[in-house]
């Protein structure tokens, strides 16, 4: 009997349960060790963050998907990994502390055989000062927080409805924040809310971001064809910005927020601020803060952790110039060196280096995005690692299966408008996400499977996909016939 | 109609046509582009 433990049950986590619990007969144990109670398929809070749809439609409770699936839940965060063991234990294992209400705040020692550390990130909204829900910007990070930003928003389209004109500034609030997209997602979902309730005209909505350019994503931008050209993601994301009446900052590294104003200073070393009645600013990202100990009790978490907080996995992690920088630098298989029996999959595995090109201004600060490896990614890996750990578990004599990011592609669909007829949904297709421009030197990426396009389908899509994997996510019959 | 600024910002963008504005919005297209999105979404799926 095998015993295998898996830190969060966000995309990542949750599927590799799923699979795992799947492939494996029930004299292995599953257990899934995860501080929140509820599932939230985090795509769709954005339109919570609208108001659009409420938090029940994009969670559900954890603990009954998986006392149906046998596999034991312990509503618990994650503090250290003993990998070696310790003097009382000869299994290595991870101490965890309670959430759960009722047992708040109690430890426990869960032994593992295989553990998969997806915990997802830690959102580091204290990185700059006056960041985040409970200072003075917004954010929809969680149900809560979108929640929350919905509830405000609410209040300034009445403020605008009585004859108000009012600042919306939607970006990034550090210049090494990830997860542009859904930014990108928030600003014109919030611009057609505003049409909707006619106060358009009343609003100045500016988007503010640590991209190089607008349409980078923090994967370097695209190279598409569109109407006879092959033409870069920035012109799309341009066109569209321009259409929609938004102004944009780019290039810029947030450093302050205040209740009605922004300083940021930008890659050319100026810096300067913005005025704001709303402020909707997504935070950088890092580890959950996971402490290793060896037997002896010795600290060892820089062996297993990068110093962002993410977990070391087969990874080329050599510090190298942009220049150097190759596909195979990214991790094929998320294990973790040292010990064989350890994987990090979805934001919690530590990236070699960017894939938007790393930049300072002339002050030394750095202002480009992190690279993103959230929803499609984070379930191929979950599901390609708990193969692979099911293979181990089974004795079979076979590789570990593989999940590069350098040979993976990626279906990446933002809402532009939610609405039935009047929507609207940029979709966006990529192979590989790790540009290879030994392989496809025109574009970085394969042209036929490399596209972008904008209207009501990517709506359609994206509101099916909402359903799909929450579907999925609750193990439903057929459940595994929803791809990644 | 979007209103451009000469030299400023949201001058040199490319922005859709008339005809670009329908189609993204004709139910009739946009189901034909719902069929062929969700098939290269597929084949990118596939791959993995």
């Amino acid at each position: 009997m095998a015993k295998l433990v898996i830190l969060g049950a966000g995309i990542a986590g949750h599927t590799a349960a799923l699979h795992a619990r799947r492939k494996l007969g029930r004299e292995h144990e599953i257990i899934v060790i995860a501080p929140n109670s509820k599932w939230n398929w985090i795509p769709s809070n954005i339109w919570v963050g609208v108001g659009w749809m409420k938090p029940e439609q994009v969670t559900f409770e954890l603990a009954p998907v998986y006392k149906k699936q046998h596999i034991t839940f312990k509503q618990a965060r994650a503090v250290s990994i003993h990998p070696q063991g310790d003097s009382s234990h000869a299994q290595p294992f991870v101490s965890i502390e309670y959430t759960l209400p009722g047992k708040a705040g109690q430890t426990e020692q869960v032994a593992y055989d295989y553990l998969i550390n997806a915990t997802g990130p830690k959102l580091n909204f204290a990185a700059t000062e006056g960041l985040g829900p409970e200072k003075n910007s917004l954010s929809v990070c969680t149900y809560g927080h979108a929640e929350q930003t919905a509830g405000i928003l609410k209040e300034h389209i009445e403020r605008m409805k009585k004859g108000e004109h009012l600042k919306f500034v939607v970006g990034t609030g550090h210049g090494m924040c990830t997860c542009q997209g859904a930014a990108f997602e928030y600003i014109f979902n919030l611009e057609f809310e505003l049409q909707k309730a006619g106060v358009r005209d009343k609003a100045t909505i500016t988007w503010l971001s640590n991209e190089v350019e607008l349409g980078d994503f923090g994967i370097g931008g695209m190279l598409l064809k569109r109407g006879g050209y092959i033409t870069h993601s920035r012109i799309f994301a341009e066109s569209l910005f321009t259409e929609r009446g938004l102004d944009w900052i780019t290039q810029a590294h947030v450093t302050k927020v205040e209740k009605n104003r922004t300083h940021y200073e930008l890659l050319n070393g100026e810096t300067g601020t913005i005025e704001h009645d709303f402020a909707m600013l997504l935070p950088p990202f890092s580890g959950v803060g996971l402490k290793a100990f060896d037997k002896e009790g010795t600290d060892i978490t820089s062996d297993l952790f990068a110093a962002n907080g993410f977990m070391k996995v087969d990874a080329d992690y050599t510090p190298k110039p942009y220049d150097q920088w190759k596909p195979s630098d990214w991790p094929k298989t998320y294990q973790n060196p040292l010990y064989k029996n350890i994987f990090a999959v979805g934001i919690a595995f530590a990236p070699p280096h960017g894939i938007s090109k790393p930049m300072k201004n002339p002050n030394g600060t750095p202002i480009n995005p992190t690279p993103p490896r959230t929803g499609m990614p984070s379930g191929v890996m979950g599901r390609i690692v708990a193969y692979s750990i099911v293979d181990l578990i089974k004795s079979r004599n076979k590789p570990l299966r593989e999940a590069s990011m350098a040979n993976m592609g990626a279906a990446c669909i933002a809402s532009a408008g939610a609405g039935l007829f009047n929507g609207s949904g940029v979709s966006m297709t990529m192979y590989p996400i790790i540009p290879d421009f030994d392989k496809y030197p025109e574009t970085g990426r394969d042209i036929k499977y490399t596209t972008g396009e904008i209207g009501l389908a990517g709506h359609w899509i994206k509101h099916a996909l909402h359903y799909a994997f929450i579907y999925k996510a609750k193990a439903l019959p057929l459940w595994m016939a929803v791809p990644e | 109609m979007v209103k451009r600024n000469p030299y400023e910002q949201n001058y040199y963008p490319p922005v859709p046509t008339k005809l670009t504005r329908w189609s993204r919005v004709s139910l009739l297209w946009q189901s034909f582009r719902f069929i062929v999105l969700n098939i290269k979404i597929l084949r990118m799926v596939r791959k993995h």
